[in-house]
């Protein structure tokens, strides 16, 4: 069990538990982010488990995609971005100077809201990550790469027979499932979903969902979502957001059901955002 | 006489002008009903009326009995008057001069426009027509597929082949020197550089964009041949003084900005999601930029190399002043070869008589040579076209 | 997988850094082509700007100028016998050909113009500087061959040699550093001997100017020698012309002036004389021609096309036109000009009308493309507000939109003229490429304009015409520079971003 840590947020009584049953993956500590001159992520610090969903919920512009963003250094592409404080992956500080932003990215995958398939081939897609980190040593290798990633993502039986097509020409749910398969391809160990599906209709969601359940056996999942329900259905520990700030973190029946913040009560009741 | 009957066509316009407005500010008073139009609007009426009526009937009589013709001018006043006085006549309260006139601005507006549609036919007639009356004396078969070119020898020879090598030639040295130069510089400019370097960056390049491609032309003939020649001698090689590398390697530099430009349009039109896609698996920026945005830019820089290519092709200057005349078939780069455009340029300098076959032979390649271009400028625009909707 | 090999990851890393090189090298390349093609044409260019002249007591001489007719006088005559008085040793009839050629064809030319003026002066001596030659000019810049002046630092004797052919020279002088040796000239006052031969402390020479009898010495300090980097045959200058011309340098006659010539004359065959302002001439009138046809037309088919045109097969046809025309080589609209305006038309060869016509359709597709542009960032916003108030729709475009849209359309418009400023191809298909001395006066005048004087200079062998062409692309450059920088300055200070 991880030394209990000062948080300042509140926490459920239950979380413990759920802490206890896995381990860390992802730990952060006093984190801020400040875009220019405007702070975006106000002091952070938070758990998130291993081998679980944890959701990111809170109204538009609380800073849930930015620290989301922040975890997998995709900030670092933006110039006006600055990061300070600590953020931890298994033990490793991914904002110390020495390590490598490249593995980083292997290790920590990124689903994007909008579906962004190279305009390439349905297995070049999958097969691009594997090939830069020279994953395979042949051919043969990295078909069964490509075979796998696409069986775990869902989408193996739907597109087995037209490999060599362009993935945009995929439906939107199929396309983020091939993003979902290409980010798998690389054997993350954190799969980061920013607003996975707010761009899908409802059976495309459905399925995506699913997929997420499956997923979460073997990976670390963090997701951004909009929808109260779907945080609902899809994790087991719910952060809330506001204004940059983490309000309340915690299993996510009793975030449901009985928060303990009265802004988080407000958010889930519908009062804004 | 012409000038004097455009002189006169305006001052009946004016007269009409100042005539149909107080025509209509006198009815506007006498009657006791608005006028539809303002009076201004009456006089525009009859100014453009005697305007083109004067000018139309001056262009015929300029045609039907030549520009020096005294009776120009008099016709001009002739078509002005003939035109002004039936609308005249119209003039009432109700009349809606301002529609009537704004239809006349209209027709004048798309006859503007229709000067494109006037200039293509025209290149296309002039030059199509004296390279029929050329093929009336030298057979297509033997100038598409002639190999020997002396216009001026006895006899004289049409063989296009050896103009299209020598063409093909410096174009092929120009688009391996600005295709690699242009492309890096645009994907450094749009991937690497900060605003600050590319605010002086992209002025440079609009600079070498701007130079006159006489001055080129001097450079490549003042330091580029003889720096070519002296080089390749003294490593044993024969270099002719006007080699078809010195002028392709300018005529390269001067594509460079086109290139340039265009890649980085092309480039920054790939959208942001594509990189972060790549960023987030954990590629590199350059492997980002090689197996992702360049090969969904494809298309756009294909066509930019069409273009450039058209350009090349085109170019008159730089070849007349570095390349030579003389009609070689070869391949090396270091001999001297002749271009569609320096035998043009050639042939029409001077006082020839026009309907010789030497001359003639100019305007059949002037219609290989649009030919050529219009078909590269039609193919570069369809792969555009085509390939758009890829991440619409 | 959590471990990914070191090697290929700084092997990736070192691929990254590889190809940012590459970029910024292609940059650097460019960059360095244009510092030379600046630099070899600024330095081609700058003696250009300057001139050399000799200053001369002329004697107008009245039996050769006639106050009644004094344009008709021998100017040039009268300018020689000044020079004749100043250098008197020219002894036979090719010397005396060599001394007149020292000065320019039209070195009376100034006097001329100075008695026209004043009639008055006819029979007095007149002191002025007279133009001296292309090759002198360049003797005296150092760019025809280079020029070693040394001072004699020890003594040489000299003796007329055995046979009473040529002369001897012995001494400290002829050994000691510098020495002297073969094709030196040795000059003392207004003596002047060649050195044909060096052996052993004894130099041989033979007498350019006569040597007076008594000259037996020359003693350090009152001799200089000349040496050459290249043998006279290979020199437009020979030994005689450039000591007489070392001469008037030392007796200070010699004068450089700015070449204000460069801009006030026009063409000439000689290239001491030769000019601009007729290509300036001739290119202001064209360009002013295809200014008056391009930007009315393209501003009216850019109006009707962007806000006029219904949606049919005539407007696509237009539409196509114009982007062909746009990319269609220019010599092709050269030879569009031949055939039809010169051939058809008969319009007159190589005159500014012609010209103007040809560069007007040259241009014509950038400016409307500019100039729709320019019409479509106007918000649709504006053309509402006017129909509101019940303007027809070529009352709000004419009104409201056309003004809003004039700084964009004055840039693209600016823009293209600079392009036809600097034309050369289709202007030589409509016989611009005569020599034409006269400065053109009309439209109809036969002309030049300056991208084609560069072109027609540059094929001249002269050295001199080398440094005119090079000074007249510093013009041409200069004059694309500031419409540039005023498209430049206009777009930024009017152009508002809707």
């Amino acid at each position: 069990m991880n030394a209990a840590v000062p948080y300042q947020t509140v926490v459920t009584p239950a979380s413990p538990r759920i802490m206890a049953e896995r381990p860390m993956k992802i730990t952060a500590r006093g984190v801020d982010v400040y875009y220019g001159d405007k702070h975006a992520i106000n002091q952070l610090s938070i758990d998130i488990p291993d081998r679980a969903v944890s959701a990111f919920i809170g109204p538009s512009g609380c800073g849930k995609s930015t620290f989301l963003r922040a975890i997998n250094r995709m900030n670092d592409t933006i110039p006006s971005c600055r990061v300070t404080g600590d953020i931890v992956i298994d033990g490793d500080d991914i904002y110390d100077s020495k390590l490598d932003v490249v593995q980083l990215r292997a290790r920590v995958g990124m689903v994007f809201q909008k579906p962004n398939p190279f305009p390439k081939a349905i297995y070049e897609n999958v097969a691009y990550g594997p090939r830069i980190h020279g994953m395979a040593k042949n051919k043969a290798e990295l078909d069964v790469i490509v075979e796998q990633s696409l069986r775990k993502a869902g989408l193996w039986e739907e597109v087995k027979d037209r490999l060599a097509h362009p993935g945009t020409g995929l439906s939107g749910g199929q396309q983020q499932r091939l993003c979902i398969a290409r980010a798998i391809a690389v054997n993350p160990e954190v799969i980061l979903m920013d607003e996975p599906c707010s761009a899908l209709d409802p059976i495309a969601t459905a399925k995506i969902e699913e997929l997420i359940d499956e997923l979460r056996q073997n990976y670390c999942i963090v997701i951004v979502t909009h929808s109260m329900q779907q945080a609902a259905r899809v994790s087991q520990l719910t952060a809330f957001f506001h204004l940059g700030t983490l309000v309340e973190y915690g299993d996510t029946d009793e975030m449901f059901t009985a928060p303990q913040e009265k802004r988080t009560q407000d958010y889930i009741t519908g009062r804004f955002g | 006489m012409f000038l004097w009957a455009i002189v006169l066509a305006v001052l009946m316009a004016s007269g009409a002008f100042l005539a149909g407005r107080r025509h209509a500010l006198a009815l506007a008073v006498a009657g006791e009903a608005r006028l539809h139009s303002l009076p201004s609007y009456h006089g525009l009426l009859l100014g453009a009326a005697a305007l083109i009526g004067g000018l139309a009937l001056a262009i015929v009589a300029g045609l039907l009995l030549g520009p020096q013709s005294p009776l120009t001018p008099a016709a001009a006043v002739l078509g002005a008057v003939a035109a002004a006085i039936p609308l005249y006549r119209r003039s009432s309260v109700d009349f809606r001069a301002r529609n009537a006139f704004e239809r006349v601005v209209m027709l004048v507006l798309l006859a503007c426009s229709a000067v494109a549609v006037l200039t293509t036919i025209g290149i296309v007639f002039s030059v199509l027509f004296e390279t029929l009356v050329f093929f009336r004396s030298v057979s297509p078969i033997e100038f598409l597929f002639g190999l020997h070119w002396s216009p001026t020898g006895t006899p004289p020879s049409f063989g296009f082949v050896p103009l299209l090598a020598g063409t093909f030639l410096i174009t092929l040295i120009a688009i391996l020197v600005a295709g690699p130069l242009g492309l890096l510089s645009a994907i450094y400019m749009a991937e690497y550089a900060g605003s600050q370097l590319r605010g002086v960056l992209k002025p440079l390049l609009e600079i070498l964009a701007g130079i006159p491609t006489v001055v080129l032309g001097f450079f490549a003939a003042l330091l580029v041949a003889p720096l070519i020649r002296g080089t390749g001698e003294s490593m044993g090689l024969a270099v002719a003084s006007e080699s078809a590398l010195a002028a392709g390697l300018v005529m390269g530099m001067m594509i460079v900005p086109l290139i340039s430009s265009l890649s980085d349009d092309i480039i920054n039109a790939v959208p942001q999601s594509l990189r972060d896609g790549s960023y987030a698996l954990g590629a590199t920026k350059s492997e980002t930029i090689r197996r992702v945005v360049i090969p969904a830019a494809l298309p756009g820089i294909v066509s930019a190399f069409m273009l450039a290519i058209s350009r090349a092709v085109g170019e008159t200057m730089i070849v007349v002043m570095a390349a030579g005349l003389a009609a070689n078939l070869t391949a090396n780069p270091l001999a001297a070869v002749t271009t569609i455009t320096v035998q043009i340029a050639t042939l029409l300098v001077g006082d020839q008589e026009f309907d010789s076959p030497k001359t003639l032979s100019a305007f059949a390649l002037g219609f290989v040579l649009f030919f050529f271009t219009l078909i590269l400028n039609y193919i570069a625009l369809r792969i555009v076209q085509k390939y758009r909707e890829q991440y619409d | 997988m959590t471990e990914l090999r070191e090697s290929l990851i700084r092997k990736r890393y070192a691929a990254e850094r590889r190809f940012r090189i590459y970029g910024a090298s292609a940059l650097v390349l460019t960059a360095v082509f244009l510092a030379l093609l600046l630099a070899s044409i600024i330095s081609q260019a700058v003696p250009a700007f300057t001139e050399k002249t000799v200053v001369l007591d002329v004697m107008i001489d009245p039996a050769e100028a006639d106050p009644a007719n004094p344009a008709a006088g021998n100017y040039d005559g009268m300018v020689k016998a000044a020079l004749k008085q100043v250098l008197p040793d020219a002894r036979n009839r090719a010397e005396r050909k060599a001394l007149n050629g020292l000065l320019s064809s039209g070195a009376g030319d100034e006097l001329r113009r100075m008695v026209i003026a004043d009639p008055a002066l006819i029979g007095q001596t007149v002191t002025l500087p007279v133009l001296l030659s292309a090759d002198a000019t360049l003797y005296l810049k150092g760019l025809q061959a280079r020029v070693a002046v040394s001072a004699g630092a020890a003594p040489v004797a000299i003796a007329p040699a055995e046979g009473g052919e040529g002369l001897i020279l012995t001494g400290p002088g002829v050994s000691t550093e510098p020495g002297l040796s073969p094709g030196q000239i040795v000059m003392s006052g207004s003596a002047a001997l060649r050195i044909t031969a060096v052996e052993s402390g004894t130099a041989s020479a033979e007498a350019l100017t006569p040597i007076d009898a008594s000259l037996s010495a020359l003693t350090p300090g009152t001799w200089k020698t000349l040496s050459f980097s290249a043998p006279e045959a290979d020199r437009r200058t020979s030994d005689l012309q450039a000591t007489w011309l070392e001469q008037l340098k030392d007796a200070g006659r010699i004068e450089t002036g700015f070449a204000w010539r460069f801009f006030t004359a026009g063409d000439s065959r000689e290239p001491e004389l030769a000019g601009i302002r007729g290509a300036l001439v001739g290119s202001l009138l064209t360009v002013a021609v295809a200014l008056a046809l391009a930007l009315p037309l393209g501003v009216a088919a850019a109006i009707y096309l962007e806000q006029f045109a219904p949606k049919n097969r005539l407007t696509d046809l237009i539409e196509v036109n114009i982007n062909n025309l746009a990319a269609v080589p220019s010599i092709i609209f050269g030879l569009l000009g031949l055939a039809v305006f010169l051939n058809f038309f008969g319009m007159p060869r190589s005159a500014p009308v012609v010209g103007g016509l040809v560069l007007a359709l040259l241009v014509l597709p950038t400016i409307i493309i500019a100039s729709r542009a320019a019409l479509k960032a106007v918000p649709p916003s504006i053309t509402e507000a006017a129909l509101g108030v019940g303007a027809s729709h070529q009352q709000a475009v004419f009104h409201h939109v056309l003004p809003l849209a004039l700084p964009g359309i004055m840039t693209g418009t600016i823009l293209g003229l600079a392009r036809a400023f600097g034309e050369t191809a289709p202007l030589l298909m409509i016989g611009m490429v005569a020599f034409i001395a006269d400065v053109p006066h009309g439209f109809t005048d036969a002309a030049t304009v300056l991208p084609v004087q560069v072109f027609l200079w540059s094929d001249l062998p002269e050295l001199a015409f080398k440094n005119k062409t090079a000074a007249a692309i510093i013009v041409l450059l200069a004059v694309l520079f500031v419409l540039n920088a005023a498209a430049i300055y206009l777009r930024r200070r009017f152009e508002r971003r809707w």
